[in-house]
């Protein structure tokens, strides 16, 4: 018990539930969970969402985000329960003994005030120590987590420094107290591959040479691999799985911790191109309306029918402007594209009905990509009617069969979108566009909202589609790995240009150029000690320049 | 539709009560509007429930009267002012480019006059008519009505599945019948509550002011002109017609209230 | 600052434009519109050589364009044309009544803003309790009551049952201060409870939408209390919304003011406005509408000045 520095004994959490038509509700999203947590070590809390992770994490804090409570259990810090303090032995908690880092550093930085100002306020207000030792302790902090200029970096605003700066300043800001423990919240996820690395490798630095205690929230696995001792697998505020961090990668002994370890790793054989590809992207080039500059140059990829073309990149690189200069919402400037064997009418409004037919889209966001006030009848049902003038029983039944290949019943047939989870919802959408028969269809991050089994089985899917309906994709994606599990051939975006393209294996073999060696050595992988490798490759090579 | 909170209940029975006191008003009224039935300021009574008003007519028969002209102006202003911006909003908002900024300019201009103000300057120089009441009222609101429908129009017309339509090829009436309004309809019709509301608190103030409704016809803010003078010797006649349209105010305001919350929370919304 | 300063001085400029569209607007609504001015002076049974007479000394037989240009550049020096009616200086006429109506929006707008600013602290403080509710029933209440009605309300109770202060707001400039605010306590308290419910709310709203931000959540994470989260993180993000509800509020005072003036027969602007519009004396009716109009314009334009000023985006670009 000396070294616990954190110990939860059977936490309980419980919220209001608003059904819709229903007075609320009081529900319990968390059962009982219990953990010990000694000094300097990091225990990672990893699950889907509403697993209930981020709420046991605020917990540590003792506090409750939007009318969520705690119930019932213990949250021992330093020897002492927390929760029988009150409010005022809480305060006295938070930000000196236990600090936060937030998901959105961009939102949880207040705008009108300066870096410094803030990272420091925690320490002072608590007398951790005087101002100019924050000062001089928050410079030290932004040079270890490799800020830029850190002497001047804390006179800066919010929004003058970029995302990855800021999730790393608002480390230095949980630092800076020299608290016992942090609770990282999912600090990584919203940042872009080759940021989160950076970010991660820092965290993990500054964690190191604090001697902080930690608990790391995520729903990746892989990342919480690299700067954790202990991982606790939660589902639906249920613990499913508790021990080191080596045996639940390697040895998982639960079916969902192994679901959860072997996610993305489906295995889908590459096919050789074909001599007439479905679809020619030639030499596009396009601009933003009312600008001056090109946000895609001289872009040339082919898609061969029945094969995905997957077009990777990470924010910016202008991979899903390209979607919209084919789907011809957005003219090029310049090049052309062929469909079928036929050259398309570049602006949408002079594409006969039939290309529209056959080249049909999917979007990230399912829920807002279907009209709420239809019904699935009626969303599936739409194409059929557009395209096939189908009426009556011959729609109805064609309705049915769709639902039956993306293997939901015809009970989902009234249903409104509010109604499905967000794999159903997704699923209702690839039924939208396989009802018009297309032979290609642009998928735009259709798996990057879903969690990684819904998002796994959503891509089992399409690759069972593709089987069967011979259709081709085109795949818009920033992850790699759903880029292994799917792809014949791969193009990779980066500032608006293609860098690399070619065949899948081709294209994830060496050498590489350098922009595809960073990103894909960013891409976090599920074995220990992998970050340490990477960082220790990077050093070498660029000492080596 | 299984439960009615109370408040809404009562809004309800209120507004009903109202709209078909209107409706039935010559039924309804124990005398003539313009009936010179009794003493000046006459106390209730079991003749004159209401007493009688600042030259002895029947307050009762007036207050239902008042009641017809009131609603009757505020429900054609508020169609009017309906009709006009959410049309032109809609347009605006699909259209886009050029027409939606001189719609949305002008529209501008029109609202940096306080409406009061520039009703006044437009009733100096044109006759006092209803035509022209309602006219007035209803054109100078329909500014408010085409910015929540424009507004509410160019949220929706940005969302995933209004582009999947255009991809699939659907005309501009599909896209604006089929996709666009059924998602406006909720916040639009909450609007239309808060404008017949405004409305009938407009034509009172204008009556009142002496720009409205002109005597002998009686409505509910010119009833409060007529029988303002009593209230220095401390007769509330006047406070009557006050107190209704407040009542008919408030409860319209319920019911909106109640319809916003109903559709909104009804399958999650819009997006 | 820079990009700062110069969407000020864009948003100045439009505020002018917009003045001089408006007073084009407001010419055109009384110039052209089917009304005859010299038909409404003199009634349906004037002459024509009457008419003929008054429309050349009104100088009607100008070109519009022409008529509009004078009355502007007249207007522009101080001078707002004769009234109709009785022949007087407009300019000399509005001057002291402008004082009066000024008078009675300047301590409505003192005692209210604070007022409302606080009790929407309270709501935002008591949120979803007792306080907020009563709050909320309140506003609802005040945008449903006509002006008028809570005018007569208050008169028949504390002017005529309860006689703490004259029913009808006479001022003069011999009285003393204290005369006078005796004298105007009544629609005073009136126009504090019309702009009150709905600056409240708008307040209430704005703090809200501040304290809902996710930087709130951290520095209650650092352990502040409640006081120092609203006083160093929220208000500092409050202040331009805040600003913003107080000038939109007292635009909308200006509006209420006639109608105030009206029910106490009060000297001012509004009540001037609306005897001359029953009278169709159209220079007196524009005089008044571009002033009513320019300090609308006025009030909107300082609402968004501070906005810009207060973004920290603007104030301290990249």
């Amino acid at each position: 018990m000396s070294d616990a520095m954190l110990e939860m004994r059977d936490l309980r959490i419980g919220a209001t539930a608003y059904p819709p038509g229903e007075p609320p509700q009081d529900i319990e999203i968390v059962h009982g969970i219990s953990f010990t947590l000694q000094k300097g070590k990091v225990l990672g809390l990893i699950g889907e969402s509403g697993a209930g992770k981020s709420t046991i994490g605020l917990a540590a804090l003792g506090y409750g985000r939007g009318g969520v409570k705690i119930t019932g259990g213990e949250v021992w810090i330093n020897g002492r329960d927390i929760l029988k303090g009150g409010l005022r032995g809480l305060r006295k908690l938070r930000g000196a003994e236990v600090t936060y880092v937030a998901q959105s550093a961009a939102a949880a930085f207040n705008p009108a005030k300066k870096l410094m100002e803030q990272v420091i306020e925690a320490a002072v207000h608590h007398n951790r120590c005087s101002k100019s030792e924050a000062e001089a302790r928050a410079v030290e902090l932004f040079a270890k987590l490799g800020l830029p200029d850190p002497e001047t970096f804390g006179n800066r605003y919010p929004h003058q420094v970029s995302g990855g700066q800021l999730q790393r300043a608002m480390t230095a800001l949980a630092l800076c107290p020299q608290p016992d423990l942090v609770v990282f919240d999912e600090p990584t996820t919203a940042l872009d591959v080759t940021t989160q690395i950076e970010v991660l490798a820092a965290i993990k630095e500054a964690i190191r040479d604090t001697g902080v205690a930690a608990l790391y929230i995520t729903h990746d696995l892989a990342v919480v691999a690299q700067v954790s001792d202990d991982i606790m697998v939660l589902r639906d505020g249920d613990k499913v799985e508790y021990g080191p961090t080596d045996q639940i990668i390697n040895a998982p002994q639960e079916d969902y911790t192994r679901a959860l370890v072997s996610v993305r790793s489906i295995n889908h054989e590459e096919k050789s191109p074909t001599p007439d590809p479905v679809l020619r992207v030639s030499g596009i080039s396009a601009r933003y309306k009312g600008t001056s500059f090109d946000v895609l140059h001289d872009i040339s990829v082919d898609l061969h029918p029945g094969q995905t073309l997957a077009v990777v990149g990470e924010s910016g690189s202008g991979k899903s402007t390209l979607a919209r200069v084919i789907t011809g919402l957005l003219p090029p400037s310049k090049g052309e594209i062929e469909f079928s064997g036929r050259t398309l009418s570049p602006a949408l409004e002079g594409r006969p009905r039939e290309d529209l037919r056959e080249l049909q889209m999917i979007y990230q966001m399912a829920d807002v990509a279907m009209n709420p006030r239809q019904t699935v009848g009626t969303i599936i049902g739409r194409p059929l009617e557009f395209y096939f003038n189908m009426r009556g029983a011959e729609k109805r039944q064609r309705i049915k069969e769709l639902l039956e290949e993306i293997e939901m019943g015809d009970g989902f047939l009234d249903r409104y979108p509010a109604e499905l989870s967000g794999g159903q919802k997704q699923r209702v959408c690839i039924a939208r566009a396989l009802a018009a028969k297309p032979k290609m269809i642009i998928c735009d991050e259709v798996t990057s909202a879903l969690d990684p089994l819904v998002a796994d089985g959503i891509l089992k899917l399409l690759l069972n589609l593709q089987k069967i309906e011979g259709v081709a994709y085109l795949f818009i994606t920033h992850d790699l790995a759903t880029v292994r599990a799917i792809a014949d051939s791969i193009a990779v975006m980066h500032r608006g240009k293609v860098v690399r393209y070619g065949p899948k294996s081709q294209v994830l073999s060496p050498p590489f150029d350098d922009y595809t060696d960073l990103l894909l050595s960013s891409v976090p992988e599920m074995k220990l000690g992998w970050l340490e490798e990477v960082i220790a490759h990077r050093k070498m090579e660029s000492a080596g320049n | 539709m299984s439960r009615i909170p109370v408040a809404a209940a009562v809004g309800l029975f209120f507004t009903a009560l109202y709209f078909l006191a209107a409706i039935f008003a010559p039924l309804l009224a124990p005398y003539g509007v313009a009936e010179v039935v009794g003493d000046v300021w006459e106390p209730s009574s079991a003749t004159h429930w209401l007493g009688t008003d600042n030259i002895g007519r029947d307050l009762l028969t007036r207050l239902i009267y008042g009641g017809r002209t009131t609603i009757f102006i505020a429900t054609t202003a508020t169609i009017l002012s309906f009709t006009t911006g959410a049309t032109l909003g809609f347009l605006a908002a699909v259209l886009g480019g050029w027409a939606d900024q001189v719609m949305s300019r002008a529209i501008d201009l029109l609202m940096s006059i306080p409406t009061l103000i520039f009703a006044l300057v437009v009733l100096s120089v044109m006759p006092v008519t209803l035509p022209v009441l309602i006219l007035v009222m209803g054109l100078l609101d329909s500014t408010r009505v085409y910015r929540l429908a424009r507004a509410v129009a160019v949220d929706i017309n940005v969302m995933d599945y209004v582009e999947a339509a255009k991809l699939r090829g659907e005309g501009r009436v599909w896209i604006i019948f089929r996709e666009i309004l059924p998602n406006a309809l909720s916040p639009l019709v909450a609007e239309m509550g808060l404008r017949f509301i405004f409305m009938v608190l407009f034509v009172s103030t204008l009556s009142f002011l002496g720009l409205g409704v002109q005597p002998p016809a009686a409505d509910w803010g010119g009833i409060v002109k007529e029988n303002k003078d009593g209230i220095v010797y401390g007769i509330p006649a006047a406070l009557l017609p006050a107190v209704a349209i407040a009542t008919l105010a408030i409860s319209v305001n319920l019911v909106a209230d109640w319809i916003l919350n109903r559709t909104t929370s009804l399958k999650g919304g819009r997006g | 600052m820079g990009s700062a300063l110069k969407l000020v001085a864009q948003r100045v400029a439009l505020g002018l434009l917009l003045l001089l569209l408006v007073s084009g607007l407001i010419f055109i609504g009384t110039q052209l519109l089917p009304g005859d001015v010299a038909q409404s002076i003199l009634g349906q049974s004037a002459t024509p050589e009457a008419l003929a007479n008054m429309r050349r000394d009104l100088g009607l037989n100008e070109p519009a364009l022409t008529r509009y240009l004078s009355w502007l550049f007249n207007a522009l020096q101080g001078d707002l044309g004769t009234a109709l009616t009785n022949g007087q200086d407009i300019a000399d006429s509005i001057s002291g009544r402008m004082k009066n109506t000024l008078f009675l929006a300047f301590w409505a707008a003192i005692i209210a803003v604070p007022l409302a600013i606080f009790l929407g602290l309270l709501a935002v403080r008591y949120r979803d309790r007792w306080p907020d509710k009563m709050i909320s029933a309140v506003t609802l209440a005040s945008i449903s009551i006509p002006e008028f009605l809570i005018g007569y309300v208050i008169m028949y109770v504390v002017g005529v049952k309860l006689r703490w202060f004259p029913s009808v707001a006479m001022i003069n400039d011999g009285m003393s201060l204290g005369e006078k605010l005796s004298s105007i306590a009544m629609p005073v308290m009136v126009l504090t409870l019309v702009v009150l419910a709905h600056m409240m709310r708008m307040t209430r709203a704005a703090i809200l939408n501040v304290m809902q931000s996710a930087y709130i959540e951290t520095a209650e994470l650092k352990g502040l209390n409640r006081f120092q989260v609203i006083f160093r993180h929220a208000f500092p993000n409050s202040v331009a919304p805040i600003v913003n509800v107080v000038m939109l509020n007292l635009a909308y005072l200006v509006v209420g003011v006639v109608v105030i003036e009206v029910v106490f027969t009060y000297p001012g602007m509004g009540q001037y406005l609306v005897d001359h519009v029953a009278k169709r004396d159209v220079p007196v009716v524009q005089a008044c509408g571009l002033l009513f109009a320019a300090v609308y314009i006025g009030l909107n334009m300082v609402a968004d000045i501070v906005s810009i000023l207060s973004n920290p985006r603007l104030r301290h670009p990249k």
